[in-house]
């Protein structure tokens, strides 16, 4: 068998081919709304400003090891079958080089690695922080305002320049918290609270979602973080601490005023929270007193209007994978085309 | 290859020669015995970690008899005893004095298994389950595998002891106690662990 | 498993007439029933890599649905329920029925012939992992026929693994599945570490050992330390699940943390014991087609234990979103780092060996320096995993997922198909075809980064791992589309390699002895090597001791060639060793590994479906496999040879620490002399 060289830079240009349609997938950038590589919120920015000279650092010995790589290749190709190469064993002050130098290297980005752990770790303290409990559910997200009494879902309102306290737990399963352009993911654990710092400081919706696989719909338990300014938040917290009020007249022909009614009878009210009406104190799903002020709903994944709710009436775990028969996720209640309406009715009252 | 090699082993005759000097079964006995502290390692961590952290009760020294788990641990380590006997009848030959330590230590770990018996009787009977809370959980796995590991040393005693009997364990097969008893005194020091972590400490 | 170590050792003699063997000793050492009844580390090799090879071609298939999938958004070719069965069998398949078992067949098959054995220290024993890790494999896949797959992930987390949150079968497969393929990987680490310390020919000490077989010993130790430890993980998520035990239940006080800890004790070491060999196979054929020795030998040995020790102490790394404090994340974040840098020093050695060589680009040496520069991306980005901080922004993303495949495939799955390429004519005494090879390894390295390199940008863009769907507005969807290209790209590759088996498997090119001009033992030997390894057990002089036969270095350093001894010929010819062949006493093929592994996979089902009674059935299962493996001697004394009588031939023959290598001492002349008592 004489060994045949093979030709490697046909091969090389292959390579580079496949190189050009990586950049190119890379670079096909539209609109990424969970882009870590372009943060907007000071936490997410602070991990940015410790991973982008680090990861200067990979490509540079990246590049390095291939140089080396492709050198070997083009210098050390056999001439023939009978090369008679020098025969060399090691070299000691070689591998201690290359030892010690990265091991340095990795030293200063030791250092700065832990400075950032305990800057991420510390909590947030001062009479101006906002403390939100976030508790995730299979499959959406709970928030809490203990502080002003609010109750929502999926989407998180925070003020602009103001430090948020998230306090976060789960009520089932292991998920994890995470809007990329404001912050590093955190997991919710149940039994644990993890402490989560987030702030923003332009005005923004910010899309998130559970980073722990979850279970089933674990693909469909998004968030968003709506960051408002000062003034707009004020707002909304004013508009979410009011109750709902249910509406009045005849159930006959009042469609709202049958949904509402529909709301008890039906059941929905075993699950869900509507302030203001009576019977409606559910906890096992989303507070709903405020609806419509939400942009999305089921774990922030399908647009909050007529057509979606309507979909989502007729057949909840057909349109988001869940396991009712289990207790995880809304179950299919056989409602009328009638009744969907007339509880779609209600539901747009609930501003 | 150099023709020599024949010439060079038959030297040795018929011992084995490995390169560490401990024969296959001895240094795979070692390598497994390694293997099962990482076992129990993880088990006796998991205990530590829970320790405390029941819900609701029964709590440990609600149930826990102190005494009467000494003196069965006590006939466990003198098993131990029993064990370093046998091995030291075998390599003397005295096959007969083999099957009395042999069969003395089966029973001293049958009387140990019968006391865990026991005790699980009783505290099942004071309502701590494997379900009631992370106590038992805990605790029952953690001493239950502990057991399972003694009785499976009693049926190898006790293999030995009818292999003996039948004329089969003869002085050069000497080893073969020596491994039983590397496990048998493995399982005692494990318990000695157990029992302190388990049971003594508060 | 105390049960499989200890009860050959209670074994009687042989001799004995009262004994009645269960089963008659399989006598037939070909067909079917030879196959099933091997002992011979060789044939077992050859079981494990096969089987892996299918178990790969399955664990690809769900690669392509993953990729299918994916490959657009809002894709609903497969339902969530399905879509989360596949991507956890395609991770359980890869590492638990792919990687390991094929680093397995390499440890198998090259192990006893690197170090001048004869067979491994228990051929039965090793028989019975064989046919334990195929129960465990064959049982986990039955769940797709009984209901569903496993779909935690292959990581379980607790406690959507629970029976709360996982009520169906599904994952009491992967738990007892698991178990059982722990115990094939357990029985294998103690049999392969005791031949590894014990026997070795004369004068191959420890640092003489082929750098494959050192990291054979390194990832059996991870091994014989990590298996313990997912088994009791499992055995607490087993028993929450089938009695009711409260370890992972947060409403009693469990803590669900605990199963990460100790999954990903297991999970990081494991980690190794999939890279390290296929470091080994590179170190192993850089060296030989570069026509130098390795560079810095003693260095790779002890950065090669370091990595084993190391890896220990960063399993934590895996956690850093879980919120376990800074303390303990700093200290995770440095140890990371720091176990970067014995791979690093990995990396510059192995370009070290080829710098200044004269490469020959043959298939086995494209593999691995494929490797090399693939190993090194995945090694880099783990850097970047360590700054922990930052890591809370890639982990659980497809960052994560580009590293590890370029960890697992990148490197692993590399340097095993360099090693198939490279070891292929000794173990089957036929060269592959080159060409095709060629055509493999370009299709194959072009397949692997469309598919894996976007998915680094996927991830830090904000792709989550384990979403059975995205929507479009993610902006990821050219990405998705170029990776699902490059995924199929490799299964054309891997049709490539397949056509390659087929047709070099038809033309059958004789192999040489030596094809490579190599350098360790195995080479020594014809292709495909006799049943018995060595004719003579060698005498080892030195690293890499064949080459140093062949060649020596002038007074600058320089390679020259040494006239070929006469006796080298004769030796190495076949007529010759087949002569010598016939004295060598071999263990015998036995049922009874067979037997008892066939009793896992029973108890398991009866674990599943609580029914108690056919648990006992598969325990006398077991116990009579066992029962009749004591009975049976390990080698069956050969008659003929008896007639004979040729007592130098049998001492000899009696001295190869190989021989003897059975469980227990019965089967040596010791044995019979005690009748006396």
């Amino acid at each position: 068998m004489s060994p045949r060289n093979t030709r490697p830079r046909k091969g090389a240009f292959f390579l580079l081919l496949t190189l050009v349609a990586l950049v190119a997938s890379g670079c096909a950038r539209g609109k990424l709304p969970q882009d870590t590589l372009s943060p907007v919120g000071p936490e997410a920015i602070k991990l940015d400003h410790l991973f982008k000279p680090v990861f200067a650092v990979a490509v540079v010995v990246f590049v390095l090891v291939n140089t080396l790589i492709i050198t070997c290749i083009v210098r050390f190709r056999a001439k023939s079958d009978d090369d008679a190469p020098v025969q060399v064993h090691g070299n000691a002050k070689l591998e201690i080089g290359w030892t010690v130098v990265p091991a340095a290297i990795l030293l200063v980005i030791g250092v700065f690695t832990v400075f950032s752990v305990l800057d991420v770790n510390k909590r947030a303290s001062g009479s101006d922080v906002l403390t939100v409990k976030v508790v995730g559910h299979q499959w959406w997200w709970e928030y809490d305002y203990p502080d002003l009494g609010i109750t929502t879902a999926n989407e998180l309102h925070i003020p602009t320049g103001r430090m948020v306290q998230l306090e976060m737990t789960s009520a089932d399963v292991i998920h994890s918290f995470w809007p990329p352009k404001l912050a590093g993911k955190l997991d919710v654990v149940p039994g644990r609270v993890n402490y989560m710092k987030l702030s923003a400081t332009e005005p923004g919706d910010f899309s998130g979602q559970c980073a722990e696989y979850c279970g089933l719909s674990h693909a469909n338990m998004r968030l968003r973080v709506i960051a408002d300014s000062p003034s707009d938040f004020d707002a909304w917290v004013a508009n979410q601490q009011k109750p709902s009020v249910p509406p009045t007249g005849d159930a006959t022909v009042d469609d709202a005023v049958a949904g509402s009614e529909l709301f008890v009878a039906r059941g929905c009210s075993g699950c869900h929270t509507i302030n203001g009406l009576a019977g409606a104190a559910g906890k096992v799903g989303p507070n709903l007193t405020h609806l419509q002020t939400r942009s999305h709903f089921a774990g922030a994944i399908f647009p909050l209007d007529e057509k979606s709710l309507r979909r989502w009436l007729r057949d909840p775990p057909g349109m988001k994978p869940m396991n009712p028969d289990n207790g995880q996720g809304m179950p299919n209640l056989g409602l009328s085309e009638a009744d969907i309406t007339k509880l779609i009715a209600y539901l747009e009252t609930l501003k | 290859m150099s023709a020599t090699t024949v010439e060079t082993h038959e030297a040795h005759g018929t011992t084995h020669e490995t390169n560490t000097g401990l024969s296959n079964e001895k240094l795979a006995m070692w390598a497994f015995l390694g293997s099962e502290c990482l076992l129990f390692g993880a088990l006796i961590s998991t205990y530590l970690l829970y320790k405390g952290r029941s819900t609701t009760g029964p709590k440990p020294h609600d149930v826990y008899d102190i005494p009467f788990t000494s003196a069965s641990s006590f006939l466990l380590l003198m098993s131990s005893l029993t064990m370093v006997l046998a091995l030291a009848s075998i390599q003397r030959g005295d096959l007969r004095r083999l099957r009395l330590w042999l069969l003395a230590t089966a029973t001293l770990g049958g009387l140990f298994i019968t006391g865990q018996v026991y005790e699980f009787t009783t505290f099942y009977k004071e309502g701590l389950s494997l379900s009631t809370n992370l106590f038992g959980s805990s605790f029952f796995v953690l001493t239950g595998f502990h057991g399972v590991h003694v009785s499976l040393g009693i049926l190898m005693l006790l293999s030995l002891y009818g292999l003996s009997a039948r004329g089969k364990l003869p002085a050069e097969r000497s080893e073969v106690v020596e491994l039983v008893g590397l496990y048998w005194h493995f399982v005692d020091i494990v318990w000695i662990v157990i029992f302190t972590v388990v049971y003594l400490i508060p | 498993m105390a049960t499989v170590l200890e009860r050959p050792d209670a074994s009687p003699t042989p001799s004995s007439a009262t004994d009645v063997p269960l089963l008659k000793r399989p006598r037939s050492l070909d067909g079917f029933w030879g196959w099933l009844t091997t002992v011979d580390h060789k044939r077992i090799g050859i079981l494990y890599g096969g089987t892996s090879l299918i178990f790969f071609l399955l664990g690809g298939f769900e690669a392509l649905l993953i990729r299918t999938q994916l490959a657009q958004p809002d894709n609903h070719l497969l339902s969530a329920d399905a879509y989360n069965q596949v991507f956890t069998m395609h991770g359980t398949t890869m590492i638990f029925l792919v990687v390991m078992p094929l680093s397995a067949a390499f440890f198998n098959y090259l192990t006893p012939l690197m170090i001048g054995a004869r067979d491994v220290a228990f051929p039965r024993l090793n028989a019975l992992s064989y046919w334990i890790f195929l129960m465990g494999g064959l049982f986990l896949y039955s769940s797709f026929l009984l209901g569903g797959a496993p779909d935690g992930g292959w990581f379980g987390y607790a406690p959507n693994t629970s029976i709360t949150f996982s009520p169906g079968h599904n994952i009491d497969f992967w738990v007892f599945g698991l178990q059982i393929l722990g115990i094939a990987s357990t029985v294998g680490a103690v049999n392969l570490i005791t031949t590894v310390l014990n026997l070795r020919a004369p004068g191959m000490t420890l640092m003489r050992m082929p750098i494959f077989v050192w990291m054979t010993l390194v990832a059996n130790f991870l091994l014989l330390f990590a298996m313990p430890v997912i088994t009791v993980a499992l055995f607490l998520l087993m028993f929450d699940r089938q009695f009711g035990a409260n370890f992972f239940n947060p409403g009693m006080g469990g803590d669900p943390v605990l199963w990460q800890h100790l999954f990903w004790l297991f999970g990081h070491p494991e980690v190794y014991i999939l890279i390290l060999p296929a470091m080994g196979i590179v170190s192993e054929i850089l060296p030989v087609f570069s026509r130098k020795p390795l560079f810095g030998y003693p260095v790779m040995v002890f950065s090669g234990i370091a990595i084993g020790f190391m890896g220990w102490g960063v399993w934590a790394h895996h956690m850093f979103a879980v919120g376990l404090g800074p303390v303990a994340v700093s200290a995770f974040s440095i140890s990371t780092m720091f176990i970067a840098v014995p791979t690093g020093v990995k990396i510059f050695n192995w370009i070290g060996t080829m710098w200044g060589g004269s490469l020959r680009f043959r298939t086995p040496m494209l593999f691995a320096i494929g490797f090399i520069a693939m190993f090194t991306i995945g090694g880099l980005s783990g850097v970047t995993h360590s700054i922990s901080p930052h890591d809370r922004q890639q982990t659980d993303t497809y960052y994560i997922v580009a590293h590890f495949h370029y960890v697992l495939f990148g490197g692993s799955m590399f340097g095993l198909m360099g090693g198939f390429y490279y070891w292929w004519p000794k173990v089957f005494g036929y060269m592959l075809s080159e060409k095709i090879g060629r055509w493999h390894f370009w299709t194959w390295l072009i397949g692997f980064n469309l598919a894996f390199a976007p998915m680094h940008w996927m991830g830090l863009q904000g792709m989550p791992r384990r979403i059975y769907t995205y929507p479009k507005d993610l902006g990821l969807s050219l990405p998705n589309l170029v990776s699902t290209i490059g995924a199929f790209t490799i299964a054309v590759s891997t049709l490539i390699f397949i056509t390659n088996i087929v047709t070099s498997h038809r033309k059958k090119t004789p192999a040489p002895n030596d094809p490579w001009d190599a350098r360790t033992l195995e080479w020594t030997i014809p292709s495909p090597t006799p049943h018995y390894n060595f004719a003579e057990v060698p005498i080892v002089h030195s690293v890499d001791d064949f080459w140093h036969r062949k060649y020596t270095e002038d007074e600058n350093g320089r390679l020259v060639a040494l006239p070929k001894p006469p006796t080298e010929a004769s030796t190495g010819g076949l007529s010759d060793t087949e002569e010598s062949g016939h004295g060598i006493h071999l263990p015998s093929p036995s049922f009874y590994p067979l037997i008892v592994a066939v009793g896992f996979p029973i108890i398991a089902y009866s674990m599943i479906y609580k029914i108690y009674p056919v648990a006992v059935i598969g325990g006398l299962v077991m116990l009579a496999g066992f029962y009749g493996w004591t009975l049976e001697p390990s080698a069956e004394p050969e008659p003929e040879h008896h007639a004979v009588e040729e007592p130098a031939e049998l001492v000899a023959a009696a001295a190869v620490p190989a021989l003897e290598a059975g469980n227990e001492p019965a089967a040596e002349p010791p044995a019979e002399e005690g009748g006396d008592q």
